[in-house]
């Protein structure tokens, strides 16, 4: 048996989290995420450029070197964590975390430089259902311009950068203004998706594809179990919060044991979540065992994020139904993070190759 | 100061002195506990050298390279998890002196007379009666239940009502029973399984001195949590490798046994296989929390999950096994000493583990003590608190 993994939060990452949770409640307060998902502009770019202008965090996965922090995938859980707390509409996951590991297996020094800075927003053209190793979409390659139209992509409407795959095995970088980006309606508000057509776009091919793309959504897979992390705390805190207050037949809600239980189970989700998410990380920290940890952590996280916000809204009855509550924001990403990075089903299919519990 | 490199010198001269290989088992570990080495964090003179807790893996670490023999801990659990702290906490020096040394070294088994038909989930309700006699001594009646070990222990703690003018938790005391007492009768409770792992406990006029007394009369509930915390820590902390647990044996059969694979057992058996690595993590991050002396109540729910997992587990295994799951090992009723929940056949786990959900703190009661305790969320509603225990419903 090898060693075991860190699962704890060092000193340095809880003041990380107090630090974003702070920034977080300055920009992010709920009736205002709510009205931007409503606007034209969905995403918070004010709260992106604090967090990665003002704090850096969109460099923690690049090395000094390169103009980032030279941090890691455990300090990028935290932040993951605090985001998915918040639901955030920024594109941090996309952009500092599954684009910017396509980059370092690229090598591209120049684009992790940028995106590491946050001034530019990177996203890798790979619709948000895919899980790692999962074929990809490519658009063809025309008298060395790019044609064709890549649809789900996450984040695409705030996008500098898009890292696209082609069909002769590239991933080539696009600038955003050459490519046609079209919203789509998107069952998460707070992370939406859009259309990329490419009509004889020019790209700057920067290498093999295939490692990149499997190397950035297999970060992205195992990190966004932090952000369900998030979310799922979220709703169990705040639901307790609530049914504490909430009196009927002369009692707190909270009170009922039909309740108190449903309650201690989710706790219970949440505390074996939060295992196998710091599990993750830090495997993608350390590099040890990192294929099973990432899908150990998929495999678990959505049913429980889900039930979290499942269970946030029937506990909080009508209210938790209305559009001025935001429960439904968290019900939204919870679903659709259940899908992002390959649904739980793909995970426990790719834990039965590696742990050897083979299909008959 | 007791650092690594003292125990280290210390059990080097233990081991000069008793050479395992020439000394026979319980000298070697009475030489032990004499040493101070038995548990290190316990007083000198007491097996112990008032070290920190944390250390013990240092000594333990050099004898098992040395080949020492240990005590068994398996077989004396009741007495080193739960006995040994609540007499180091509550007993009188000389009630130390008489009773850790043989209780650590293995010569005395104990088992836990707390359980009563009357008084499962509700153990302050318990009506075994103690009753003083004009010596001082007390005078013993009532059941005990769900006692395993009785019928080879030495001694019990035990937890009998010595006022029913007041409210439950009020009238209890704490005693150390002698099991070889003519009045203590012990019969063998067959379970599900087909054996018996526990036993029913009657005790008839059994005389207790006050020397075995633990605590003061009518503090017998506080003395308990003692117990019963030091219970819920030995459950919390254990340290497993990956398919460590449950899904171990059957984990093995389906690699082993293709031809009993089918599409709805494979996407079953992947889903508990993840959530009880998921648990394994859980109970990881629990020790190492406590090794980092940050509370964590983690521990609270890992019962609940084990219980859980074991139960579905298991389950699922004797449906792999198709027409051998229709078999059963042995139903021979035995009164086994050690108790395996992986042991055995598939069948013998499924019908085991569903005491799991069960001894130690039902999960339902589990359920309300995370709701109430981590949570915060109101308690149950009491009718009994200020009400004399005699005049309880029952």
């Amino acid at each position: 048996m090898s060693a075991q993994p860190d699962l704890l939060y060092s000193e340095e990452e809880e003041a990380l989290r107090a630090a974003v949770r702070d920034l977080l409640a300055d920009h992010c307060d709920a009736p205002g995420v709510i009205a931007r998902t409503e606007s034209d502009a969905p995403h918070d770019l004010a709260a992106w450029k604090a967090l990665s202008d003002g704090m850096g965090l969109a460099g923690l996965l690049v090395p000094e070197a390169l103009g980032g922090q030279g941090a890691g995938h455990r300090e990028v859980a935290v932040v993951l964590e605090e985001l998915g707390r918040a639901v955030a509409p920024v594109p941090y996951l996309t952009s500092a975390v599954v684009a910017t590991e396509a980059l370092l297996a690229l090598g591209d020094e120049e684009l992790l430089g940028r995106l590491a800075s946050g001034r530019t927003i990177g996203v890798l053209a790979v619709g948000l259902h895919t899980a790692p190793g999962a074929a990809v979409q490519a658009v063809r390659v025309e008298g060395g311009l790019l044609q064709g139209e890549l649809s789900g992509i996450a984040d695409a409407a705030v996008a500098d950068v898009l890292l696209v795959p082609a069909d002769d095995g590239g991933l080539y970088a696009v600038d955003a203004a050459a490519a046609t980006v079209t919203p789509q309606v998107s069952l998460d508000l707070t992370r939406p998706l859009a259309t990329v057509t490419l009509d004889g776009a020019p790209g700057r091919r920067l290498g093999e594809a295939e490692p990149a793309v499997r190397r950035g959504l297999r970060a992205g897979a195992g990190l966004l179990a932090s952000e369900q992390l998030g979310l799922a705390d979220w709703a169990l805190t705040e639901t307790v919060r609530y049914l504490k207050e909430r009196k009927q037949f002369n009692r707190p809600v909270g009170g009922f044991q039909a309740i108190k239980h449903r309650l201690a189970q989710l706790w219970l989700e949440v505390v074996n979540l939060r295992a196998v998410a710091r599990g993750a990380a830090d495997a993608l920290a350390s590099g040890a065992d990192v294929d099973i940890a990432v899908a150990v952590a998929q495999a678990y996280a959505a049913a429980v994020a889900v039930h979290a916000a499942e269970e946030a809204l029937q506990l909080h009855a009508g209210i938790g139904m209305t559009w001025e509550h935001p429960i439904h924001l968290y019900l939204k990403r919870a679903k659709a993070d259940s899908i992002a990075y390959g649904s739980a089903g793909a995970h426990r299919a790719a834990v039965a190759e590696l742990v050897d519990l083979r299909a008959p | 100061m007791t650092d690594a490199a003292e125990l280290k010198r210390r059990t080097a001269e233990l081991l000069a002195a008793h050479p395992p290989a020439d000394t026979a088992t319980t000298d070697f570990l009475k030489a032990r506990f004499d040493a101070g080495l038995a548990w290190v964090h316990f007083p000198e003179g007491l097996g112990g050298l008032g070290a920190p807790r944390s250390l013990q893996a240092v000594v333990d670490a050099e004898l098992a390279a040395a080949g020492a023999p240990d005590n068994d801990p398996r077989r004396i659990g009741i007495g080193l998890g739960m006995a040994a702290p609540t007499i180091l906490r509550y007993g009188t020096e000389e009630q130390k002196q008489r009773f850790l040394r043989p209780l650590w070294v293995g010569e005395e088994v104990w088992c836990q007379l707390f359980s009563e038909p009357g008084a499962g989930s509700d153990l302050a309700a318990l009506g075994t009666r103690a009753v003083r006699e004009d010596g001082g001594g007390w005078v013993v009646n009532g059941q005990k239940v769900w006692t395993s070990s009785a019928h080879v222990a030495r001694w019990a703690i035990l937890i009998a009502r010595t006022d029913p003018e007041v409210p439950k938790h009020a009238g209890i005391t704490y005693f150390l029973c002698d099991m070889t007492d003519p009045g203590v009768e012990v019969r063998p409770l067959r379970q599900i399984t087909g054996e018996a792992e526990f036993n029913e406990v009657f005790l008839t006029d059994v005389r207790i001195p006050d020397s075995r007394r633990l605590g003061e009369v009518g503090d017998g509930w506080r003395v308990a949590q003692t117990t019963l915390n030091n219970e819920r820590v030995a459950i919390g902390g254990m340290r497993l490798p990956r398919e460590g647990g449950m899904i171990g044996p059957v984990s093995k059969t389906w690699r082993e046994r293709p031809e009993l694979r089918t599409h709805d057992l494979h996407q079953r058996l992947l889903k508990l296989w993840v959530e009880a690595e998921a648990a394994r993590l859980t109970g990881e991050r629990l020790r190492q929390q406590l090794v980092a002396g940050q509370p964590g109540y983690e521990g609270s729910g890992m019962k609940l999950a084990f219980a859980r997992l074991n139960q579905e587990i298991s389950g699922l295994e004797v449906e792999l096994l198709g027409a051998e799951g229709l078999l059963y090992d042995d139903w021979t009723m035995r009164r086994p000493e050690l108790v395996d929940f992986t042991g055995r056949e598939a069948g013998y786990r499924y019908l085991r583990s569903k005491g799991n959900s069960i001894e130690g703190g039902t999960s339902e009661v589990l359920l309300n003590i995370v709701a109430e305790r981590v949570l915060g969320l109101p308690s149950e509603p009491r009718t009994d608190k200020d009400v004399a225990w005699k005049d309880l419903a029952r």
